[in-house]
Order: structure tokens, then sequence, then C-alpha cells
């Protein structure tokens, strides 16, 4: 049994000033990650121990101000004014600050000292501060506030001790009415509106702090969200009114909060930091004019992001083959130790084929976050989005949806976990739903396999490999068909007005190796603890939909006889006689044909007939249909599909070239059934094509954007609406190339 | 009269006044965009959109659309 914690302290800050790296210092690697419900913000605890006092740590997302406009936004206030149950009530508040832009972070810091809580602030970059001949008088700035203020440098892991001391004595003190920033007049009507507030009828008290925002926030957003009472209709009635009067009284709702809190801070800060006359150009603003320049900046990125790309499919590869062999050999130790049948194929395929589809992703998912979190620590991602937003916003998006896009060329899952670096809720979810879209790494053995056997190598315009220009194309695709997507999606469903690209651009640092791993062991745990299990359970099931129910007859009265009787006489040969090799080979090809007929009677194989009818106008026979469905769990296994379908066995290798030549060949023999026309031409292979650009045919990746939305309306949004567009993709193409003269000769 | 949005790169200025009636408006205000401030325009991004500015010590990005609704006067 766990120790119930005894104080609960929340983290806040700005974006950029360390905060999850102050996080880890204090509450070490165990986080606990979820979800707020209802929104889609994480919720990510952890624990703390100072003296034998257990202390809860909540980190709230990183954010500029306290001033809710969204349910998202509202999280961090509720959970500071405990209107939320799902979390305790908090004790103290630790705010982090950066040091070296006390200006802006301190804005931040008086909303939060309004609350009344207990708070202790940890100054942070204190040897940036420092590098600018910023000089901060600390015993001033204490005075001025208040509260303590523990000097830290988080990424060195210094003052974390004193800090928790500071925590540990803060919790215990009550929490104290603090002056408020704001004009007399203001906090007239802030007084006035909390109590008329409590007068009507049986309301719960309005905090102080709540009252001020009702008063200042204009876009209606928290009004609305505090509606959940009979009489607000009156109260809102008395908001507008007193916003009129505050208007009159030259104090314009909402600009005043600014014009107050920028105040105080003026206040609080002279005389407690002097900075140079002038101001002296450090590395960092030299640096940032070399990778911001027009043609400099934009060669620098696009090396980058080639870099970063590249090294995904080129390392991450490999280690995705290493794993790949490993479940494949542990596969085959299992299989050797339990007899064939449902248990082996349970625990080979099902099981621990299961494990690997999860594992598979890990790779990708390290590689990527660890380019993501060094660019994130040395503050070229701000960069990144600012070079790249006025691409974006042609899209409906802003610069912060390009990396998450980019990546979901290597994979999705790594690219939808990515966006978490989008705060406005409808670009993040826009975003989330076209990442799928992105042609990545496992739909090349698709596209491979089909070029290769049906694109013909010739070249167009007299040097263009016709080949490669299919291939190209197939990318464009996605890329096309996503940006009209995206378009679409934020002129209906995810309307709303366009969020503000305004964003702090960091200065330049090294990155810390300690925060880079830590980054890449939070996302890879996330991603196995949160979607691991589901993908793993996902796999199980369509593993049983696809070996199920096994009870054809044409193997128990003729197949399998026949390969009894092979066995038996191959049994008495001699190992080296050319009649033995001869009677294996045919006994390889009975087991093929037999595995080919138990998958076209399994469920998944019922289910490919049960839509023939459908993909006919794609061009297509039963067993594409079939590969099709049973490609559900991940694109890449069509090609194991497809060679089980066509007598090949399903042990063909993606990345070998003589399997992939193998099932071409066989499928250019493949051959209708009814009229012994061939299945493929140019139009079908393409169609195949176009179907699996465009198709949600991942598990996995659907799991990971229930988890990352925190519902399953988007998955199943995602899933439909692709799958959708793959079929009527695939249609126009089959319908069009079969109608164009110069594809039916093939 | 002119905006942030039109301010040449190098130049610097002082803030008049900002058109807070939305979202926009409030984050420039939180950001520190108060009206007497003074702004340096470092540069703008490759395709000449968003800019980046220096305030209160630290380098900011906005859109020159978010910029324009910033009014501000030369030192």
């Amino acid at each position: 049994m766990t120790e119930r914690p005894k104080f609960t302290v929340a983290l806040i800050g700005n974006p950029n000033t360390g905060k999850s790296t102050l996080f880890t210092a204090l509450a070490g690697v165990r986080q606990r990650v979820g979800n707020y419900p209802g929104v889609t913000v994480e919720k990510k605890l952890g624990g703390m121990h100072f003296e034998g006092r257990q202390f809860q740590l909540i980190d709230l997302p990183g954010t500029y101000s306290l001033a809710p406009r969204s349910p998202d936004e509202m999280v961090a206030v509720d959970v500071l004014l405990h209107r939320r149950d799902d979390t305790s009530r908090v004790d103290a508040v630790l705010s982090i600050v950066d040091a070296s832009n006390l200006e802006r972070n301190l804005y931040l810091v008086s909303q939060v000292l309004e609350l009344g809580l207990p708070t202790v602030v940890a100054l942070n970059m204190t040897d940036i501060a420092r590098s600018r001949g910023l000089t901060i008088d600390l015993e001033r700035l204490r005075q001025r506030l208040g509260i303590p203020i523990i000097e830290i440098q988080a990424n060195r892991r210094i003052g974390i001790d004193e800090l928790k001391r500071a925590l540990a004595s803060a919790a215990e003190a009550k929490p104290t009415e603090r002056r408020s920033p704001f004009p007399d007049a203001f906090q007239a009507e802030t007084a006035q509106l909390q109590t008329s507030w409590s007068a009507n009828g049986k309301r719960a008290e309005l905090p102080r702090y709540l009252a001020e925002r009702l008063l200042l926030d204009t876009s209606g957003y928290l009004q609305d969200a505090l509606a959940n009472d009979e009489h607000n209709g009156v109260a809102f009635e008395e908001i507008k009114a007193a916003r009129g009067r505050l208007s009159a009284a030259g104090l314009p709702v909402p600009a005043v909060e600014a014009q107050a809190r920028y105040g105080w801070v003026a206040e609080v800060l002279s005389g407690v930091v002097t900075r140079p006359a002038k101001r002296p150009v450090s590395s960092s603003d030299r640096l940032d004019r070399f990778l911001t320049h027009k043609l400099w900046g934009t060669i620098v990125f696009a090396i980058l992001m080639l870099i970063v790309f590249s090294s995904v499919f080129i390392f991450a590869d490999p280690v995705m083959g290493l794993i790949d062999g490993w479940i494949g050999s542990l596969g085959e130790f299992v299989g050797n130790l339990v007899p064939e049948g449902p248990l082996q194929s349970l625990l080979v395929d099902g099981i621990i084929g299961g494990v690997g589809s999860v594992l598979i992703f890990l790779p990708q998912i390290v590689f990527l976050f660890f380019f993501l979190a060094v660019l994130e620590d040395c503050g070229y991602m701000a960069r990144a989005a600012y070079l790249m937003d006025k691409l974006m916003v042609r899209v409906g998006l802003s610069g912060k949806s390009f990396i998450p896009l980019l990546s979901s060329f290597a994979c999705a899952i790594p690219g939808v976990m990515a966006t978490r670096v989008i705060e406005n809720r409808r670009d993040r979810l826009t975003t989330i739903l076209v990442a799928p879209l992105m042609s990545c790494s496992a739909r090349l053995p698709v596209y491979a396999i089909l070029i290769g056997a049906f694109i013909p190598a010739t070249t167009v315009l007299g040097f263009l490999p016709l080949q490669g220009v299919t291939l190209f194309a197939m990318y464009v695709l996605g890329m096309v068909v996503a940006a009209i997507v995206a378009l679409v999606l934020k002129r209906t469903l995810l309307r709303g007005p366009t969020p503000p690209f305004v964003m702090e651009l960091p200065t330049y640092k090294w990155p810390s190796l300690r925060n880079v791993l830590q980054r890449i062991g939070e996302r890879a745990w996330s991603f196995i603890y949160r979607a691991g299990t589901l993908i793993f359970a996902v796999s199980v099931l369509i593993w049983a939909a696809a070996y199920y129910p096994r009870n054809s007859v044409e193997v128990s009265e003729t197949l399998a006889p026949r390969r009894d009787a092979l066995a038996a006489e191959l049994e008495k040969l001699p190992e080296d006689s050319p009649r033995h090799a001869e009677l294996s080979e045919q006994l390889g090809d009975l087991e093929n044909e037999i595995a080919a007929v138990y998958q076209r009677d399994s469920y998944l194989g019922r289910a490919g007939r049960w839509i023939e009818p459908a993909v006919r106008p794609l061009g297509w026979d039963w067993r594409i249909g079939c590969a099709a469905i049973a490609s559900f769990p991940a694109r890449e296994v069509v090609m194991g599909v497809l060679g089980v379908i066509y007598n090949l066995g399903g042990d063909l290798d993606v990345g070998e070239e003589s399997d992939q030549d193998r099932l071409g060949t066989r499928m250019k023999a493949a051959v209708w059934d009814d009229t012994g026309e061939p299945v493929y031409n140019i139009p079908v292979a393409l169609s195949i094509m176009v179907f699996f650009a465009l198709c949600a045919q991942c598990a996995a990746t659907l799991v990971v954007i229930s988890r990352e939305t925190n519902s399953w309306r988007w998955p199943i949004f995602t899933f439909v609406y692709m799958t959708t567009l793959a079929y009527l993709g695939a249609l126009l193409t089959y319908q069009i190339g079969m109608r164009l003269p110069a594809f039916i000769s093939g | 009269m002119t905006t942030l949005a039109v301010l040449p790169i190098g130049e610097s200025a002082r803030v008049r006044e900002i058109d807070a009636s939305d979202e926009i408006g409030v984050r420039l205000l939180e950001m520190g965009l108060t009206p007497g401030i003074e702004v340096v325009v470092i540069g703008t991004a490759p395709l000449g959109d968003p800019l980046e500015i220096e305030l209160r010590g630290y380098r900011l990005s906005l859109r020159k659309c978010e910029a324009a609704r910033v009014d501000v006067e030369p030192v």
C-alpha cells in the first residue's frame, strides 16, 4: 500500500522555462501521465519526498497567462482553485521563472499570487541572465514579493534541496489574501460581483480571481463555463454593466489587466534588475540572425529536417529489423516447445506477434524524439515553427504543425505524439487527423511490390523513370489530400477564430543530454504504457479473426490426408535422394495451400469475400479485398497476407527484393475465378496503391489518436473519412485508368 | 500613424495602442506589448512572415496581421 500524499504542490510556469526539467528533478522519472476527463490536456503527476514527508506534484501545462478561454486552459485554474474532484486540494504553488526574462514571467506570477495560495518561486536560468549582463537583487525581490525565491539550475540539479525545503514550509502555511494589482475601481467592481454572486440563491462562493476573470473575459467562454446556475442571466447583465462603468472610468476591459499587472511588475522590478545601458549582442543573437536568415536559415532548416527525417529511416530501420528478428526467433523457439495447433498459433502469432507489433514502433519513436528533444531543448523548435508558419497558414494551420506532419512521413505514431507542442485544440486536432495521410514508411513495401511488378521501367519526358515518378506521385497524393482535408476541417468541424502565433523565440542554449534522454524515455514509456496494451489487444483479436474457425472441409477431407500421406512417404526416404527433395517441395507447396485455404475460410477471409461486390468496381478480386481488410492492424502485413493468399506462405520478408519478386510474379499470374482474365493490370495496381496511400489501415495509429485526443470519436472519424477517401480514390483511379487506352494493353 | 507590421527591420518604436477586442489582442497584451513599451523589429521569416521582434528583453514572434493591430510611434 502506498502512503497517501500529505501535501499537494502544483507546478506552473511559462513555456521554455525548464518546467518539465524541474518537475523531473523534483519527482524523479516515476511520473503518472494521463488525461483530465473531457479535455485534451495531459495530466502529469509525480511524487516527492522531503524529510519524511510525502508530496504529490501536479505539473500544469506551460502557459503565459492564467486566463482561461477554453476548456483546456480552464484545467489549470480549476486545479489551483480546487474546482475539480479528480485532483487533491493544492497546498502550495511552485512557480518557475526564467531569470533572463523576469518582466514577462512575473505577469503569470502576479496572477498566481492572487489565488492566495502559499507560493514559492524557483528562479531558473540565472546563468543566461548573467551572460546577458543582468544583475538581480534577489533579497530586494524577496522583500517586494513577500514569498520565498529560490535560485536553481534545473538541468544541473542545483538548488533542488533548498527548493524542497521551501515548499515543505510553504505547504504548511495558511492561504493568505494578497493585495490585488488592479486599480481601486476595478477592485470595487470585483467585490460587488462576488457579493451579488453569492447573494443569489444557493450559489457557491465566487473566488476573487474568478470574479476578476469574469469581468475580464470578453470571449464569453468563462460565463458559459460557470453558467450551470439558474440565476446566471442576472449576474451576466451585471458584468456587462460593470464593464461599461469601468470603460467609462478609463479602465477598458480587457486591456486593464495587462496594464495593471505590467505596472505591478515594473514596481516590483524597479531597482531589482539592472541591465547594461546597451544590450550586448549575445552569441544567441548572432546565431539567431544566421538561423532565421532568408537564405542560410532556409538551407540550415532544410538540412536539419533532412537529417532528422533520414536518420529515422537509416537508424531506426536496422533496429526494427533486429526487433523483428528477435520476435521471429522467440516465436520459433516457443513454436518448437508447443505442439502445432491453436495454442501454438495463439502464442506465436497472437501474443508474441502482438508484442512485436507494439515494440516495432519503438525505434522510430526513440529516434524521432531524440532529434525533436534536442531541437526543443536548444531552442530551435520555436524557430522551425517560425520559419514554416507562412507555408502552413495556407492550409489553415500554423508553423507548429510542420514538424509533426514531417515526422509522419516516417511514421504517423510519433507524428501524432509530437502534436503536443500545438496548444490550440482545433489546430492540434486537425494536425492529428491529417497526419496519417502522410505516406509513412510502412506504405513503402506495398508501393515497392506493385510498382516493381506492374509499372513498366520506362521513362517519361525522356529522362524521368516512370517507376520513380509513380512512387513520388503517391507521396504527393498524400500531401495534397492532407492539405485539402485540413482546409475542409478548419472550415467545418473545427472552425473557429485563427489562434494567435504570438510566441516566444527562446534564447539558444546547449541541449542537456539528461533532458533529452528523459524526454525520449518519457515518450517511449508513455507509448508502451498508454497505447501498447491496446495495440497488443487489437493484434490478438485480429489474429483470432484470421485464425478461426479452422474447420474447412476441403482441408480435412482432401488436403490434410494428402499432406499426411506425403509426410509419411517422406519419412521413409533417405534424406539425400532426389525423390526426397522433390517430395519435400511438394509438401511445402501443400502446406502453403492449406494455409491459404484456412485464411480464405477464416472470419477475416470471409469478410474479404463478403465485400467482393463492393471492391469489384475498384478492379479488385476477393483476394485483394481480403488483403485490404487483413492489413487493418498495419499496412505492412499486407505483404504477408498476400503471400499466404498466393500460396507462398506467410514468411515473406518485406525488405527482401527476391521475396518481392516472387510475390510480384504470383500476382501477375493471378486470374479471375470466373473469366480467367488476369486480375492485375496497371489501373488495378494503381488503384491498390491509391487505396493504401489514403486508407487508415493502421490500428496502432488509431489507438494513439484515441490516447492523444482522449476520446474514441476522433480515431473512428479518422478511420471512416480515410477509408471513404481511399475507396473513392481507388474507384476513380481504376475507372479512369480503364478508360485510357494506353493502360489497358498493360 | 504607423503599425508594428510596417516598421522597417532594425527600427525601434514605442507602442501607442493595441486593439484588444479579441483573443489575439489579449495575447499581445499578455506578452507584454502594452502601451508605452519599446519594441525593435529584428527581422522576418524567410517567407516574409511572421516577424521577430524584441521587447522587455526577450524575442517574440508574431504574424504581420497580428502586428498590424499594434499602433506604434517612432522613438
